[in-house]
């Protein structure tokens, strides 16, 4: 076993997670000494000294790349300088992620220097982690990098962690260290379902109530806008895009309390029960607030897509409602009660393409066969491989972008290490044409909110989710042996636990450093 | 979308709030009930008697006092008591004290200042270990002019004063109340333990400390230190240091020193919290291996040594001077009356395959008498050294003969109320792990299982069932270290906590719920992440990140 370990060492890019596209490396190798150790932009780059993406990860990445360099002493002694050269096509420091951003990025280490080079800041981002993670110490503390030759990219454009910040409030702090794990995985959206049932903490500008008083509590489990926007900047220089949610017209028990009528009043009999069911669609007040929502909506929240949730509507309550059946009857919907629910997303999604912004939904809005645009995507989160395969197959069919998250509900736990299935899911394993395949965008790993809160987040989520992390950067054909990912995620979890994430163990062993906190 | 959505519901601030314990409910046909707090208000585990009047006081950090009633038995020598006054201080004003809120306020009519500490029995045991017999009862009285605790022994005292802290409620401005409360309370159960495994996976000493704590926080009173295993050996011997050189993950940093492990029995002990070892053997040694030489059983493929080993060779007279050696050393180490010798899973096939082992039988092939032999010579050993011993139940299943003061310690799941039946009916005391390993994770509220169980729900006399002293929950290591211990054990392992300490009939799944909620939010408050039981909040959450 410690041959092994050694061997993980010798040939640095085995350590890399996820396993880069293409890599070539030798036994050769370069002493790295923090005292002499640089960062710099090549002379052709568009980007130079000032880009606040790549200056923000050199800084980042020196303390990442050497974690016990404090005092000075200690490196007294000064090798020759080891300058890592980073140059990028495009001159995108002060943008954000796109959906079609490229990522890729070739490294090379050779000749005791680093050249990295990339088309936008956020390949450089991912080249800069692949880096970080090639360094290794020996037993004296002494750091080394192999002569490596890398050229990377993502099988998936659209890579996601979904954080539920309505059934448990997470503290920004919380967020953040996710978004800082989440870039070590090299995931690229942080899906921020930040309102449900439970609770609404987003404190919106246009409506304040909505927090005041459906938030758990109005002044400490609210995000204000100060905080999302610096969950947003924070993101960004990871290359991480802010996909937020606000799910309805089911799941919003919360944003009744600060906005009346927007619910439906169910009915017992001919007389009001006093309980509320979803949004209620016939009225034009309804919509007129979610214009305004969703117009703060999109200008808080930078990127081009927007998820509106419209999953699970439970119609018993609309069904007892008068004023409902009514409209029904009117609309000539019969009592078709999927129609009504169609009528209500379609709404939604035209406020929001007026808004310039694409949808993302889950599955159900396709369920039930919505007048919806083009290049909505669907959201696939139900059922075992049997199930969602088939909703893949037909959805892609008829021209949607899907993402896939049906196999990683990580919120789900059981004994012992489930994280293999997590990593033997096969994303584009379903019937259809090439051109279907290519529909699939992407995957997310969600971590649904009922069971967990700042106190169990970390170590529920890392390293499970890196497992899929993998399956949707790398190449599948490299990475089809679980048994070879076991070793490699074991020594990634350990990274992450020296980088001070709270990474749970895959099986009996030891770091080098365990985790220091309770 | 979560699957759960669909039934799930409700359930909002801790304080006054109740949250379903049932996912499966349509949320159009069930409406929150009024929100209500248990008439036991965050009480756990529950006392045995409890009288909460309507009447309250409050509490500021400027003149409230925990002090010694001048008819205690204990005074200001009795630094154990000092250090759980000083604890329990800044558990019950920490926050508050930061914010500076009470500064300079005068003491109005309806405060209460004095919580009066009162060991009624002339010998305290302040500077004593606790035991399995050590008298953990206690009296609270709340009322003016000032509250009294009075307890036989320091270790009632500290569970008194662990209830008294969970009395304290902050009204709408923030202010520490408490009702005028009358309570009489003594465990059901003398052993309640926790076992963490630090073998699989090396704890480091933090993690130890910090649950040693939430122990005391849910009266919990063993720690189970199954220390050593097969993957790894951390514990350093002074006899015998080449076991943790050899044996450990790491000789220096994955190791307990003998400080280490002094300052684990000495912090347990403050908290009323006894420490029991588990070396456990003939089996689960292959890390002992490393640093004793002929220790282990040499395994044969056939005629020849394959190069692997099996459990401990039991027919070298060596084995036995080592293990003489090895318990004189952990009878002094460890205090404690018991020490756990394990005995469990016992894989016969390399004794089986060993021509030596195999010449000592007499004729047939009968294994299980080669562990016999090795456990009565183990026993006998650890007799000489004056200590009691826990073993796992296979030893009693084999037939060995056992001293009477024994504890058999039931943990195989399924026919666990039958073995609890047949080790009693032999006589013998028993703890009871089977339906209490907490390892086995699985999705959504698993602490109800763990709650609804009866321990005394097996046939037998009522003599037989005096034996049942307890239970432990286990937190084996396979899956679990620093980094997932402490979420994945609190507050699952509380509901093990009421089972063993509060009577028979406290039952009441939603009446739990509710203290446990709050409960887990004090947890968090004091600093320890303990996960939540469902959808809901806590007024200050965890900050540890």
């Amino acid at each position: 076993k410690k041959s092994r370990h050694s061997t993980l060492n010798h040939l640095s890019f085995e350590g890399v997670w996820p396993l880069p596209q293409a890599f070539t490396s030798s036994t050769e190798r370069y002493p790295l000494n923090p005292q002499a150790f640089y960062f710099g932009y090549g002379k052709q780059s568009a980007a130079q000294q000032g880009c606040s993406v790549l200056d923000t990860a050199f800084k980042r990445y020196f303390s990442l790349i050497f974690p016990d360099y404090s005092s000075v002493d200690q490196w007294a002694f000064v090798d020759k300088p080891f300058l890592v050269e980073v140059s990028v096509d495009q001159d995108d420091c002060e943008s954000y992620p796109q959906e079609d951003s490229s990522e890729k990025y070739n490294l090379s280490v050779c000749e005791g220097k680093a050249s990295l080079k990339a088309e936008t800041v956020w390949g450089a981002v991912r080249g800069l982690e692949t880096f970080s993670q090639m360094v290794y110490q020996d037993d004296f503390g002494s750091y080394f990098v192999n002569k490596t030759e890398i050229e990377d990219f993502p099988r998936f454009q659209f890579r996601g962690i979904l954080l539920d910040t309505s059934r448990h409030y997470l503290p920004v702090q919380a967020i953040l260290k996710t978004l800082d794990a989440m870039a070590y995985s090299k995931f690229n959206v942080f899906h921020w379902h930040i309102v449900d049932d439970p609770s609404f903490p987003y404190q919106s500008s246009t409506f304040p109530d909505l927090s005041s008083k459906g938030a758990f509590h109005p002044m400490t489990h609210i995000y204000t806008q100060s905080d999302v926007r610096r969950v947003i900047s924070y993101a960004r220089l990871q290359g991480i895009r802010v996909l937020p949610e606000f799910d309805s017209p089911g799941h919003t028990k919360s944003w009744g309390k600060g906005q009346s009528d927007l619910l439906t009043p169910c009915y017992r009999g001919s007389t009001p029960s006093g309980t509320f069911g979803p949004v209620n669609p016939v009225l034009p007040s309804t919509y007129q607030f979610m214009e305004k929502l969703f117009k703060e909506v999109s200008s808080v929240f930078p990127d081009s897509y927007i998820h509106l949730g419209g999953d699970e509507v439970n119609f018993s309550c609309w069904k007892s409602n008068p004023d409902v059946r009514a409209f029904m009857q009117k609309m000539g919907f019969g009592a078709d009660f999927t129609k009504l629910e169609a009528f209500y997303i379609e709404n939604i999604v035209n406020i929001t393409s007026a808004l310039n912004k694409t949808s993302i939904v889950w599955q159900d809005v396709f369920d039930y066969h919505e007048k919806i645009p083009e290049d909505t995507v669907l959201h696939i989160w139900k059922g075992l491989p049997e199930v969602y395969q088939t909703e893949l197959s037909r959805i892609t069919k008829a021209g949607k972008r899907v993402l896939l998250a049906a196999p990683w509900y990580i919120n789900h736990i059981s004994y012992g290490q489930d994280w293999r299935n997590y990593y033997t899911v096969q994303p584009q394993n379903f019937s259809g044409t090439e051109e279907q395949k290519k529909l699939v965008i992407g995957g997310e790993v969600c971590m649904w909110g009922e069971y967990v809160d700042a106190t169990n987040l970390n170590p529920r989520l890392w390293p499970r989710a890196s497992a899929a992390a993998e399956r949707l950067w790398s190449d599948e054909k490299q990475t089809s042996s679980v048994d070879s990912a076991f070793p490699r995620l074991q020594d990634f979890r350990c990274k992450l636990v020296r980088r001070g994430i709270q990474a749970e163990p895959l099986y009996v062993g030891h770091c080098k450093h365990e985790y220091q906190g309770v | 979308m979560s699957t759960t959505l669909k039934f799930t519901v409700l359930l909002l601030a801790l304080g006054f709030c109740r949250g379903l314990l049932d996912n499966y409910i349509d949320e159009e046909e069930t409406e929150a009930p009024d929100a209500q707090a248990s008439k036991f208000g965050s009480l756990w585990p529950l006392p045995q008697k409890v009288q909460i009047s309507e009447v309250s006081f409050k509490l500021t950090s400027s003149s409230f006092k925990i002090v010694d009633a001048k008819e205690s038995s204990a005074g200001p020598s009795c630094s154990l008591l000092q250090d759980a006054y000083r604890r329990y201080y800044e558990y019950m004003f920490g926050s508050t004290k930061k914010l500076g809120l009470s500064k300079s306020r005068r003491t109005g009519p309806s405060e209460l200042t004095e919580l009066q500490v009162w060991i009624t029995s002339p010998d305290s045991e302040c500077d004593d270990y606790p035991s399995v017999t050590s008298d953990e009862s206690y009296e609270l009285s709340v009322d003016l002019p000032f509250a009294v605790l009075k307890a036989p022994k320091v270790w009632g005292a500290l569970h008194g004063l662990e209830t008294f802290s969970q009395l304290l409620y902050e009204d709408e401005y923030g202010a520490k109340s408490v009702n005028a409360t009358t309570i009489s309370d003594f465990p059901r159960f003398a052993h309640r333990g926790i076992l963490l495994d630090s073998s699989r996976h090396f704890l480091p000493i933090k993690v130890i400390l910090a649950n040693l704590e939430t122990m005391a926080m849910n009266k919990f009173n063993v720690f189970h230190w199954h220390i050593v295993d097969d993957q790894s050996f951390p514990y350093l011997s002074r006899t015998f240091p080449q076991l943790s050189q050899q044996g450990a993950y790491h000789p220096y940093t994955h190791v307990y020193t003998p400080a280490d492990v002094k300052m684990v029995i000495e912090f347990a002990r403050l908290r009323g919290i006894r420490v029991i070892p588990e070396f456990d053997t003939p089996g689960h040694t292959q890390s002992w291996g490393k640093g004793q030489k002929d220790l282990l059983t040499p395994c044969y493929s056939g005629s020849k040594p394959s190069g692997t080993f099996g459990p401990i060779n039991p027919i070298l007279n060596t084995t036995y001077d080592f293990m003489n050696q090895f318990f004189k050393e952990i009878s002094t180490v460890f205090p404690d009356a018991y020490v756990h010798l394990g005995g469990d899973e016992v894989d016969f096939t390399c004794w089986r395959s060993n021509p030596d082992i195999q010449l000592q039988q007499t004729g047939i092939i009968l294994h299980p008498k080669v562990c016999f032999s090795f456990i009565v010579k183990l026993l006998d050993i650890v007799t000489t050294t004056n200590k009691g011993y826990m073993i796992w139940q296979e030893v009693f299943d084999n037939g060995v003969k056992l001293k009477p003061d024994t504890v058999v310690h039931v943990w195989i799941g399924g026919g666990s109320n039958e073995e609890m039946e047949k080790v009693t009916a032999a006589g013998y005391t028993t703890i009871l792990s089977a339906p209490w390993y907490l390892d086995l994770i699985s999705y959504a509220q698993d602490w109800q299982k763990y709650y609804k169980v009866e321990p005394l729900n097996f046939n037998g006399t009522e003599e037989q069932k005096k034996l049942v002293i307890g239970g432990e929950a286990c937190l084996w290591g396979e899956y679990v270290d620093a980094t997932n211990l402490t979420p994945r054990l609190w507050p699952r392992a509380s509901a093990v906590a009421e089972r063993l300490w509060s009577a028979k009939d406290v039952t009441d799944i939603n009446d739990a719920f509710n203290r446990l909620s709050m409960h887990r939010c004090r947890m968090v408050e004091r600093g320890i992440p303990a996960e939540p039981l469902f959808s809901s909040y806590c007024p200050r959450e965890y900050k540890g990140i």
